[in-house]
């Protein structure tokens, strides 16, 4: 698997050099690539929590290369992330689950350079295994008998069910409207639920407990994963370091093992 | 005063305090009339009163009884019982949550057998906002009680015995009275912390407008799209809960507190 | 604590001893707070404690009234629902409990502060109240903790002469425990004297003071009590003889006497001091390094004088003798 989506990854980090991390040219990335031994220090990367499994392995691994780096993360919700970097947080790197919250730190001029579109996610509905309500597609969102989870219109992946909905036509009759995915998708582990409309990764990384039913309809609503370095990073190398191997093929096979598409 | 007391009080009522001076100093006063106007808030703060009111009768009804029990019984296992019943106080509420579906859930252990004898579901419902805030909430009713009824001299229960009261009569003409304001103090408590509460509803509880949505829950989401309408719903909470709170202690704790 | 011990209908015994004899825990007993570890406690031919039996009645099925030592009035109550608590715990009407309450309230004259809560009443008047919530419910023994340790020195002496009057009112039995010898020999009819759990003599008040069995009785009752009526600083002895007290009295009282303040003189002493009385030694009872001596004449006394100086003087039963006590050291209470 990591063979046959190698090939793509390449092409994509080689086309992303000319981003966020392009500013200080390809040395930064080889030299990070190569493992030289040239970085230390902490780096602090603050990531939507979407990432945590990716991201901590992709850290560990920079962390071999480079014995004298520490990498810690802190994975939330991308707005709370969004609110505690415009705050002061000291952190390196800023990874978004949508553009408007990188926007939030953009407006505030604490992106070191235009941030880069690394990956992307799409709704998909989630059951339970075995799939005891019949759910068969979007439009079982409007059976009032059946107990469904829809995020909250004011968090991103409630958004996007808006504009999925809307794009179906879809009547849908959430009994609730979870703060975030992953309440949402405990919610069908524990078979409360009969459905809920989240992200395909966060069904991948359920695993057996949860069923994926894909949604042709979601492709609408692709939802884009930004990063970028931030301007008051207080370890640059290690941020750009840590950003090129996200874009890197190894990178971007992490993130398809995971269930993110390509950007 | 003493400064080894003062300084340190000073500090404390700083420390706590200074958030609040927070939120009204970044209120935008101007929203503040539509926000309070729009039908969701009131909606929000109408639910979250009724349920927090609702969790602590709950809680005193089922509290008070325990705390007794914890306080004057001889059963065996007491420190065991009290342990496990300030679990809540120490449980990611958020956990709590999870917990209860597994016994009060669609797939619990009562929960199934509800549904199946009585098409009874609670996740997701008004019903589901109360029990989640009495799981969080009572514990510090049957502690503030406890204390109450350890502080209290159990003579005056024995003098009534003597007077012919049986333990029933003795409770509620004798302990209860005389424990009145560490029950007031208790209540106040549950009420507060039930009127705040936020994981342990929106695990068991979920989210939707006018069911389950109380201000707290209300108070997140904004935060996700729009901090300042954040800021004021807070605000309108805080207002509501120190309003109550004011008039209940001049009303209820004031004169329990003045009894000798 | 083991003890035996029979008490009449309307008997008032007192259990005396020091404080930590377990005589609070014989009340508690008695009471059924406390379940005794053997042996069986009757009243009324009803069995209320039966070890053997397994029979254990629980305190609120008990026809007792209890005086706390610290009254315990329900602070939260009034004081006129405080004394009809135990009638409306035994099925009483709240109409008819308050009115048998108030009309309690009136014997105690304690009628106009019906309305009042325990903490605005003064030692005295809380005593007064205990009393009355305890008899109010009619018990068939009544229970006395220390009824009047909580009162300061002057309260204590009408306290004590109301309290009186009241058990010689009581039909039912009462047990009454103190450290205070001046209760027991004031209130009981029969006194119990317990030393490290267990009793050392039993009999009338005025005989264990004038035979006292142990040393420890000796000094705890060695009390003379003589009642007479006071005329300014005399008081005129009921039996004839006068006795000159510190301070001014009225009416009738009790002269209390201590054995170790009274002297013994082979003959009348120079200058006498203004209470001299002549005497004959009607017994003497020796305890430790002293012997308590019986005199007999107008003012019977106690003396306790020591062995040495008894054997100087060569006492014997009726030997007549001259008693001098100062005035600064006799009590005397009313009654």
């Amino acid at each position: 698997m990591r063979i046959r989506t190698w090939g793509t990854a390449t092409v994509l980090a080689a086309a992303l050099l000319t981003g966020c991390g392009a500013a200080d040219g390809g040395d930064a990335v080889g030299g990070a690539a190569g493992g030289d031994g040239s970085l230390g220090g902490t780096l602090t990367v603050f990531a939507a929590a979407s990432l945590t499994d990716v991201f901590t392995g992709l850290g560990e691994q920079l962390e071999a290369e480079h014995p004298g780096l520490e990498v810690q993360f802190t994975f939330a919700g991308s707005s709370t992330l969004a609110t505690q970097v415009t705050q002061g947080a000291p952190a390196d790197v800023f990874a978004s689950a949508n553009p408007g919250q990188m926007a939030v730190v953009t407006d505030a001029g604490l992106a070191d350079g235009e941030p880069q579109v690394f990956t992307s996610n799409v709704l998909e509905i989630a059951v339970p295994a075995g799939n005891p309500a019949d759910v068969t597609g979007l439009a079982d969102f409007a059976r009032e008998e059946l107990t469904l989870a829809v995020c909250a219109p004011e968090v991103p992946c409630g958004a996007a069910a808006e504009d999925v909905f809307a794009a179906a036509g879809v009547d849908a009759v959430p009994d609730t409207l979870e703060e975030d995915v992953r309440a949402a998708l405990t919610k069908v582990e524990l078979g409360e639920v009969d459905a809920a409309l989240v992200y395909a990764t966060d069904v991948v990384a359920a695993g057996d407990a949860v069923e994926g039913i894909a949604v042709a309809e979601a492709e609408d609503a692709v939802n884009e994963y930004p990063v970028c370095v931030l301007t008051e990073a207080p370890n640059p190398e290690a941020a750009r370091a840590f950003v090129d191997l996200v874009l890197s093929a190894e990178g971007q096979a992490a993130l398809a093992d995971a269930g993110f598409r390509a950007p | 005063m003493p400064l080894p007391l003062l300084v340190p009080a000073v500090v404390a009522v700083a420390f706590l305090v200074l958030p609040l001076v927070g939120l009204v100093v970044r209120t935008p006063w101007s929203d503040l009339g539509p926000q309070l106007t729009s039908p969701g808030v009131g909606e929000a703060l109408r639910l979250s009163l009724v349920s927090a009111t609702l969790a602590t009768a709950v809680s005193l009804v089922l509290g008070v009884p325990l705390a007794w029990v914890l306080a004057r019984s001889r059963i065996r296992g007491r420190g065991v019982l009290r342990a496990l019943v300030t679990v809540p106080l120490v449980l990611p509420p958020v956990v709590g949550g999870v917990a209860l579906f597994l016994v009060l859930g669609r797939q619990g252990i009562v929960g199934r057998w509800l549904d199946e004898a009585f098409g009874l579901t609670i996740p997701f419902t008004t019903t589901a906002v109360v029990i989640a805030e009495t799981f969080v909430a009572m514990p510090f009713l049957v502690i503030s009680v406890e204390g109450a009824l350890r502080a209290a001299d159990a003579r005056y229960e024995e003098a009534a015995a003597t007077l012919g009261a049986d333990r029933w009569t003795t409770f509620r003409r004798v302990t209860l009275p005389m424990v009145a304001p560490g029950v007031a103090a208790g209540a106040v408590l549950c009420w507060a912390r039930a009127l705040g509460e936020f994981g342990a509803t929106i695990t068991f509880a979920g989210n939707f407008p006018g069911t389950t949505q109380t201000m707290p829950l209300a108070v997140y989401l904004a935060l996700q799209r729009d901090p300042e309408s954040a800021i004021v719903l807070s605000l309108v909470l805080l207002a509501v809960s120190l309003a109550t709170l004011l008039l209940l202690r001049g009303r209820w704790l004031g004169r329990a507190g003045a009894a000798p | 604590m083991e003890l035996d011990v029979d008490v009449a209908d309307g008997e008032v015994l007192a259990v005396l001893g020091p404080n930590g004899a377990g005589k609070s825990t014989l009340l508690r007993v008695l009471a059924g707070l406390l379940p005794p570890d053997d042996g069986r406690v009757e009243v009324d031919g009803e069995p209320w404690d039966d070890v053997a039996a397994g029979v254990h009645l629980p305190p609120h099925r008990r026809r007792l009234g209890m005086v706390f030592q610290d009254h315990l009035l329900f602070p939260h109550l009034s004081v006129t629902d405080n004394v009809a608590f135990g009638l409306r715990t035994r099925g009483a009407g709240r109409r008819e409990a308050r009115a048998a309450a108030a009309a309690w309230l009136a014997r105690v004259e304690l009628a106009d502060l019906g309305a009042r809560r325990p903490g605005q009443l003064s030692g005295g008047q809380a005593q007064r109240v205990a009393l009355a919530r305890a008899l109010a419910g009619d018990p068939a023994l009544l229970l006395l903790d220390e009824p009047l340790s909580a009162l300061d020195a002057r309260t204590r002496l009408t306290v004590r002469a109301e309290l009186r009057r009241h058990l010689g009112e009581f039909r039912g039995s009462t047990v009454l425990v103190t450290h205070d010898p001046i209760d027991a020999m004031a209130l009981a009819d029969r006194v119990l004297v317990v030393e490290e759990g267990r009793v050392v003599q039993a009999g009338a008040p005025a005989e264990v003071a004038r035979h006292p069995r142990t040393d420890y009785v000796a000094r705890l009752v060695g009390l003379s009590l003589l009642p007479g009526t006071g005329e300014g600083t005399t008081v005129r002895l009921d039996g004839g003889g006068r006795v000159t007290v510190a301070g001014e009295t009225a009416g009738p009282v009790l002269v209390a006497v201590r054995p170790e303040s009274v002297a013994l003189w082979p003959v009348r002493p120079e200058g006498s001091p203004r209470n001299t009385w002549p005497v004959r030694l009607a017994g003497a009872t020796p305890h430790g390094a002293t012997v308590r001596c019986e005199l007999e004449g107008e003012v019977p006394l106690l003396a306790d004088v020591t062995a040495a100086a008894f054997a100087e003087m060569g006492l014997a039963p009726g030997a007549q003798l001259w008693a001098t006590v100062k005035a600064s050291e006799i009590a005397v209470y009313e009654r």
